[in-house]
């Protein structure tokens, strides 16, 4: 099965954006819990991209793809064509230093990289793809 | 979207918090904070049965409070938690940095004796 949603990147979208991944794994026998989860990883990516790649231009897209191949296996894919944004290069800032720093910023990526099991980045047909697994 | 009141109660202020924080809108919760500090509160207690969502951004805003509040002794306390938005402080070991109670008659007891 799969799933695509595509969206300007505004942070106003981000709740569209959340509802799909929702509508879109109904019926999938995932926890509330781990659904929640799953959600917050998505969010985080998409919030991220919008912001440090596309400077929240509602006139940039990014398109959600979501692909079940078989049931509990998940595989997300977040595309677009602005400047790559690569998670796996950022150190993930203690919470020491957040609190010390005053840092609102930082979190989201330990989040992703909590919840998610793999983080990859890809560059097919000219468009960046983010690809992000989860088994249940 | 969310929406923020603010009500007091025998000297402490209630941050009620409905909706959901994200990207967009933390900077609401940011502003409510800042506005409960600022105006000499000690004892704020953030009421979230009503928070249906929260991502890092949201979490970043308690963050950046935690020094603050420790140096003005203001007793800061979140109750009413649903179990989805709570492990989302857990995930991060936040749930360990801030005062968390299941409900408001708790969170006020843990207020009152941080503030002795």
């Amino acid at each position: 099965m799969s799933y695509q949603y595509n969206t300007g990147c505004s942070l106003n979208n981000l709740k569209g954006v959340r509802e799909f991944i929702r509508r879109s794994l109904d019926g999938q026998e995932v926890s509330d819990l781990e659904l929640g989860a799953i959600v917050l990883a998505l969010d985080e990516m998409c919030s991220n991209l919008m912001i440090h790649a596309h400077h929240c231009n509602p006139d940039h897209f990014i398109a959600l793809n979501i692909h079940i191949p078989v049931k509990g296996q998940f595989i997300f894919e977040i595309i677009d064509d602005g400047s790559m944004f690569d998670i796996n290069q950022f150190q993930e800032p203690k919470l020491d230093n957040l609190v010390h720093e005053k840092r609102k910023g930082g979190l989201g990526i330990r989040l992703v990289k909590s919840i998610m099991d793999k983080i990859e980045y890809l560059h097919e047909g000219g468009k960046n793809v983010c690809r992000l697994t989860k088994t249940i | 979207m969310v929406h923020i009141k603010r009500l007091q109660e025998v000297g402490a202020d209630i941050i009620a918090v409905v909706g959901e924080i994200d990207a967009s809108s933390s900077i609401e919760l940011d502003l409510a904070i800042a506005k409960s500090v600022g105006e000499g509160y000690k004892k704020i207690l953030v009421d979230c049965q009503a928070l249906e969502y929260i991502s890092s951004a949201g979490l970043g805003v308690f963050m950046s409070y935690i020094e603050e509040l420790r140096d003005k002794n203001i007793s800061f306390v979140l109750f009413g938690m649903k179990e989805r938005v709570l492990n989302t402080f857990s995930i991060l070991g936040l749930a360990d940095l801030l005062n968390i109670r299941e409900n408001k008659q708790e969170a006020k007891k843990l207020a009152d004796e941080l503030s002795v």
